[in-house]
């Protein structure tokens, strides 16, 4: 999973409709795999994104190198970094906790498990 | 890439191990595969350089076709862990990248996923007796989060029924091409391994993207 996906992830538990995203990112393994640069995916990308979601996630797995805003102008720069942290880095182990319920979702072998069991859907 | 060498380039990939009934697990075959998102890229430009996700991703097919005409991101999520287990497996050997996510498609909202993805693609399972509608389900939570367009597979039978529920939800549909399909038998009380049924392959696209 790399962080384009997990800035899709929310949770889904019944009742839980508030303050549940982003899922806080701890005790994570990450593998960096190098994929090719393209900067105008990049570009229209980013302004999809929930970036200060982004951030905060970028953070809890020892990204720290994205500015708190956004800024106006891509640089190319910035471009490289963006890729290597959205489309290189991988979040192959980790636990995903809701802010508000505190429900746990694992990340396993690289892939986020956002099933419920039944009392909780 | 020609039509040709998409589909038989996805003639290596592995199937499911032991395909759960009620789930609906088969796989598409190549041949329906390729020209699924051959015409998605060709004639509608949908997949190159976008973001493309898969419903019911099942082994990947529908994925590795869309890699292999150049999406720029795929994501792909089923409800079935091993499944997507034997997905991962195809995509290394394909070497493509793929995100999945294991989600039922019923319960979650995907609400995080509206106007981040481009096109869907997806064969959905059908609905048996005791799971009807289930195809709806997918296509109504993938019209409300592509931004563009969904290819999907229905029963023909129920084409005016599609045909109803889109102009209801104001989208465009048409259908692609009509084709037989070779489904495993779902029902335990049928004798035969599997049947023939009519399928529709439908385009459905947001009325907000034509300019
Ligand atoms: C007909 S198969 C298609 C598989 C694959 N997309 C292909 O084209 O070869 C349907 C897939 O939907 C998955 N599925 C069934 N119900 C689901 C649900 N509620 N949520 C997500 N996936 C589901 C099944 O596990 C199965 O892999
Ligand atoms: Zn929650």
């Amino acid at each position: 999973m790399r962080l384009v996906t997990h800035n899709m992830l929310q949770c889904h538990v019944r009742g839980c409709n508030v303050n549940n995203y982003p899922l806080q990112l701890s005790e994570v393994e990450i593998e960096i795999q190098e994929t090719e640069f393209n900067s105008q995916f990049l570009r229209s990308m980013i302004r999809k994104l929930e970036w200060s979601a982004l951030i905060n996630s970028a953070r809890e797995i020892g990204i720290t190198t994205l500015p708190e805003v956004l800024p106006d102008d891509f640089d190319e720069d910035f471009l490289r970094n963006i890729h290597r942290v959205l489309l290189e880095t991988h979040i192959q182990q980790g636990k995903m906790t809701c802010p508000n319920c505190n429900h746990v979702y694992l990340v396993r072998d690289g892939i986020p498990n956002m099933l419920l069991n039944e009392s909780e859907t | 890439m020609r039509l040709k060498e998409l589909e038989s380039s996805l003639q290596d990939l592995s199937g499911f191990d032991e395909p759960k009934i009620t789930l609906e697990q088969y796989c598409t075959t190549p041949h329906l595969a390729a020209r699924m998102l051959y015409t998605a890229h060709s004639v509608y430009d949908d997949i190159e350089s976008k973001v493309v996700a898969d419903f019911g991703c099942g082994c990947g097919i529908l994925s590795i076709a869309s890699n292999l005409l150049e999406s720029e991101f795929n994501m792909a999520l089923d409800i079935d862990l091993s499944a997507l287990k034997i997905a991962q497996k195809n995509c290394s050997n394909y070497e493509v990248e793929v995100d999945f996510v294991l989600a039922d498609i019923k319960s979650d909202s995907l609400y995080q996923w509206k106007n981040k993805v481009d096109t869907i693609v997806m064969n959905p399972p059908f609905g048996t007796k005791t799971d009807k509608g289930i195809d709806m389900i997918f296509l109504k939570k993938a019209l409300e989060i592509a931004t563009t367009s969904v290819y999907s597979l229905h029963k023909s039978s129920t084409r005016e029924h599609i045909k109803k529920k889109a102009k209801e939800w104001n989208v465009d549909c048409e259908i692609i091409a009509e084709m037989k399909f070779d489904v495993p038998m779902m029902y335990k009380f049928h004798k035969k391994k599997s049947v023939d049924i009519e399928v529709d392959f439908f385009r459905f696209s947001k009325k907000e993207s034509r300019n």
